[in-house]
């Protein structure tokens, strides 16, 4: 297990097992059996060749070099949107499917905000036969369509979540209610690198092998390591699993860019490290969006992924450090990024993954032709395609 | 001996188990909710717990819920709920017991909490996602205070780890009766009496079992094992279902009254 201070899920004041006790002896369960398993060689031949075989792997890392020139230094993407499923979250579906196979559970449960983990849980329960029902915001429906169908015809059944906001964290609180409930035969597969012990260092784990890859094919293509490694943050994912290889290397400067949404000086942002304060929540203390009587606030991005009043505990520990650098792109920087990167790479990229795009138009002015930038293009943008022409058609009448 | 180990003492002595009844503070108003604390203890509420509610109820299931988001969108809060309780507690002889989850308290202050708590005649607190692992900041406050902590006991809890949650407990050990969220359910699982049993084996503190308990008939099996039987739901959606002020208060008075019954022991003997 890598260097962060994980000692029994906790990455310093960060992190931790705030569970009702009838969800402890199905924490300690996964618990133990996520540590047995990443010590028995079998199961991780069997993950890393599901890896390869069903998602595609290794994914590419492509010099993009028209979106170099423009902002003049040397930028890669990391294609994590050409997986199987069209974004990273197949990496953690795939090894959270295969521990839950192992330990006998034949239910997965999911949330899902923009759907993307959705349908990348609803294809691995098809892909191993087992029963899977996903909780997605009324909200969050609306704006992904798409993915909607996609986990239906995958064969998942699809719950709205109508509390609340009708968006991830709701979706979030429901799956953990079917999961105390049902947690003698269902494994609930949390997406992101949030909740409770030990999800934060069990989906790190499952998505390091995005930033080992990233490692070895830019030493090999470039013999040097990047400068800077751009990935958007929402409960923080794709970024801590392509950090996290680089964590040592002191000199790669490792930024995390949040949603700024309607921009930090308003209520309507996601930029928990950016903006928020300490608490816990989803079973996890960490920095939260949160008024001062300690509700959690709404949050807002026009990226239904990001769209989450928290983030993982890794992140807030990393930003604590200094080790991660954390900044925030608006919707508006995010759209542009999205249409910029079609424009000039042929690449469409998810709403998600634009956000880190924005921050490198952004900081243009900090780099320069030594510079050598790795954006992780966490997901595809088909999904979005729908959103961003209305936005569009909206700006054009405006 | 505190007032909740009074509490429990008085009903033993009495032949019968207590009776704790939840109520959601500020539901449906800050007023009403101070209203129906008084009428349950009046009407045979012997330790009422009153929540605070939180955004993010995890453990609640949809009756509770949907009563803590009317009482957020009324304007509850921590500061408000200890301050109603304080208004109350002086009128009332049941011990109050306040639930909520950790987050509201670790906004609030843990040790500004357990003092304004204690300043506010609360007896005992509740935190629902604390398990005994996560709550030495917690109960270093409560101490500090003289504030009682009620730990939770779930049926999947193993053996090993009863030792740990029961010396951690000031307050009861509240026995969660099944897996899942809070919510009215038909009938009681039947490994409930065992768990008790084997709980009570270890110690001799108050046990009390709680989670779809919905009637009287319910509360007098608990009582049978447990030294008394938690109920949140039933009440809290008495008092949802009414339309008038007059009609959820008279919801209380009937709904506990109706409760009490299963707490003497003739009707658990029938």
């Amino acid at each position: 297990m890598s260097q962060a201070a994980t000692d029994a899920g906790r990455f310093g004041r960060f992190g931790g097992q705030y569970v009702p006790e009838n969800l402890m002896a199905a924490v300690e369960e996964l618990a133990a059996a996520f540590d047995v398993a990443m010590a028995d060689p079998q199961f991780v031949e069997e993950f890393n060749d599901y890896l390869r075989d069903y998602a595609g792997r290794p994914s590419l890392l492509y010099r993009a070099d028209r979106l170099s020139e423009e902002v003049g230094a040397t930028v890669y993407l990391k294609r994590e949107d050409l997986n199987h499923t069209g974004s990273h979250k197949i990496n953690n579906t795939l090894g959270q499917a295969l521990l839950a196979r192992r330990m006998g559970k034949r239910r997965l449960i999911a949330e899902t905000g923009a759907g993307m983990h959705g349908v990348a849980t609803a294809t691995v329960a098809a892909l191993f036969g087992m029963e899977c029902v996903v909780y997605m915001g009324t909200e969050d429906v609306r704006r992904q369509e798409l993915n909607v169908f996609r986990m239906q015809l995958l064969g998942s059944e699809m719950v709205p979540v109508s509390a609340g906001s009708g968006t991830l964290k709701e979706a979030i609180n429901e799956a953990i209610r079917d999961w105390m409930e049902n947690c003698q035969r269902s494994h609930y597969v949390l997406g992101s690198v949030c909740g409770t012990h030990p999800y934060p260092t069990m989906v790190r784990e499952f998505q390091t092998v995005i930033g080992r890859e990233t490692r070895q094919q830019c030493l090999e293509r470039e013999g040097r390591l990047p400068s800077h490694i751009l990935a958007c943050v929402g409960g923080g994912s794709n970024a801590i699993g392509i950090f996290h290889a680089f964590l040592a290397d002191t000199e790669v400067q490792l930024i995390g860019v949040e949603a700024a949404g309607r921009g930090l000086d308003t209520d309507l942002h996601c930029a928990s490290i950016g903006r928020g304060t300490f608490g816990v929540l989803h079973g996890a203390a960490s920095l939260m969006l949160q008024d001062e009587d300690g509700q959690v606030a709404p949050s807002h991005s026009v990226s239904a992924g990001l769209d989450y009043p928290a983030v993982g505990p890794e992140h807030a520990y990393l930003h604590e450090t200094g080790r991660a650098e954390y900044v925030a792109a608006t919707d508006e920087q995010a759209i542009d990024a999205f249409v910029r990167l079609s424009e000039l790479e042929g690449i469409i990229p998810a709403l998600e993954s634009a956000h880190a795009v924005a921050h490198l138009f952004a900081m243009k002015d900090q780099l320069d032709p030594d510079s050598l930038v790795i954006v992780n293009l966490s997901g595809r943008g088909d999904k979005d395609c729908q959103e961003v022409r209305q936005i569009l058609e909206q700006r054009g009448n405006e | 001996m505190n007032r909740i180990h009074e509490a429990f003492a008085n009903t033993r002595q009495d032949g019968r188990g207590a009776l704790i009844i939840y109520l959601t503070g500020g539901f449906p108003n800050i007023e009403e909710s101070a209203e129906f604390i008084i009428t349950a203890a009046n009407s045979g509420a012997d330790i009422i717990e009153v929540g605070v509610p939180f955004s993010d109820p995890i453990a609640d299931g949809p009756t509770i819920q949907a009563a803590g988001e009317q009482a957020l969108a009324a304007g509850a809060s921590v500061r408000k709920v200890i301050a109603m309780v304080s208004e109350v507690s002086r009128q009332v002889a049941a011990p109050l017991v306040i639930m909520t989850c950790y987050n509201p308290i670790l906004a609030y202050g843990p040790d500004r909490f357990a003092a304004d708590a204690v300043a506010a005649g609360v007896c005992g607190v509740l935190i629902a996602d604390m398990p005994p692992a996560e709550s030495q900041q917690w109960c270093a406050s409560a101490a500090g205070s003289g504030l009682a902590t009620v730990f939770l006991l779930a049926p999947t809890t193993r053996e090993e780890r009863f030792a740990e949650i029961i010396e951690l407990t000031t307050g009861f050990v509240y026995i969660l009766s099944r897996q899942g969220v809070t919510g009215v359910r038909d009938s009681l699982p039947p490994g409930l009496p065992e768990l008790v049993t084997r709980v009570k084996q270890h110690t001799d503190i108050p046990v009390a079992v709680g989670f779809g308990i919905s009637n009287a008939e319910q509360v007098a099996s608990v009582c049978e094992v447990a030294d008394g039987a938690i109920v949140g739901s039933a009440v809290v959606g008495a008092i949802a279902q009414q339309q008038s002020r007059e009609a959820r208060l008279e919801a209380v008075q009937s709904t506990v009254s109706e409760l009490s019954k299963g707490t003497e022991p003739f009707l658990s003997q029938k």
